[in-house]
């Protein structure tokens, strides 16, 4: 039997959430002490490029509609391009702080998949406010690599990328299959689980 | 004592108490995250799939969100936390080195 669709996306949540706190903590202790293990400078490309082939997965096995399986393929092309250049960054083949935009990119187009492939509104059900809201979070957070790749010197650059991924986190786990949200719950979404 | 000597005193100064603080803040990550589930799960007792009487599968009792907030902190606490305190202390114990070298 496989995992409901909400177990999957707080299984998800949690690896976000752990991310995060990586992140955070790079940005606290510094880039220098953070590089002194490499599986640590390692840990974002390789999570990224993971997250990838993960929606490959889901892109190819769990696909309701068309419009699914455009934006999950879409989705995860994206993620395994910016996991990849990210790689060559931390290798040092790399070095232009200017390949940030990639990553960029790898959020926009996240976050615009997100939109794209919900066709309802905000309040018709919590997932349906989850896929914009995440979306939006996506979408604004690719702001935070368009710095680094103008100003790679401050923090808040960092801080900003490491928190969006912690609130992404937050917003996964508080999806449930069928449930409303602030109290809206619209008769076509179904029964509330 | 001129003013020099004393500007430097003070940076000296400023720089050991931001070195606590990125340890206290180290250190304080994955208590408050798993201080965040179990707030959790005190105020969303649902969520606990053992408190349901529901039927359950192996997947609920793997996916329980509360729990898995506080498996995150610990993760953080035991693996993560550790080799990075360490970390910090060698770094500071070089440029401890470095500055006795100097002068």
């Amino acid at each position: 039997m496989e995992p409901r669709p909400e177990i999957a996306h707080w299984w998800f949540a949690s690896i976000f959430l752990l991310l995060g706190l990586i992140l955070l903590a790079e940005v606290i202790v510094g880039p220098t002490v953070f590089g002194r293990r490499p599986w640590r400078r390692y840990l974002w490309p390789a999570t990224a490029l993971a997250s990838g082939v993960l929606l490959w997965l889901v892109a190819a096995l769990s696909t309701f509609s068309m419009l699914h399986l455009i934006a999950h393929s879409i989705w995860a092309q994206a993620a395994m391009i910016a996991g990849a250049v990210e790689l060559a960054v931390v290798r040092g083949l790399l070095r232009r702080p200017a390949w940030s935009l990639v990553t960029a990119g790898m959020l926009a187009v996240s976050g615009a998949s997100f939109l794209v492939h919900e066709q309802n509104g905000w309040l018709f059900s919590r997932s349906a406010f989850l896929h914009h809201a995440i979306g939006w979070v996506l979408v604004a957070a690719a702001l935070f690599p368009i710095g680094k790749a103008i100003r790679p010197r401050l923090a808040i650059w960092s801080t900003g990328f490491a928190v969006t991924v912690i609130v992404v986190a937050v917003l996964l786990y508080t999806d449930r299959d069928v449930a409303p949200i602030f109290g809206h719950l619209s008769e076509f979404a179904g029964e509330s689980k | 004592m001129n003013e020099f000597v004393g500007r430097l005193e003070e940076r000296a100064e400023n720089r050991i108490t931001t070195k606590r603080a990125r340890f206290v803040a180290i250190e304080a990550l994955g208590p408050l995250t798993i201080l965040a589930g179990v707030v959790w799960a005190i105020a969303q007792p649902y969520r606990l799939v053992f408190l349901r009487d529901t039927e359950k599968g192996l997947w609920d009792y793997l996916g329980q969100p509360p729990l898995l907030v506080v498996f995150v902190g610990l993760v953080f606490s035991l693996l993560i936390a550790p080799g990075l305190l360490e970390d910090m202390r060698r770094v500071e114990n070089d440029d401890r080195k470095d500055d006795g070298t100097a002068s």
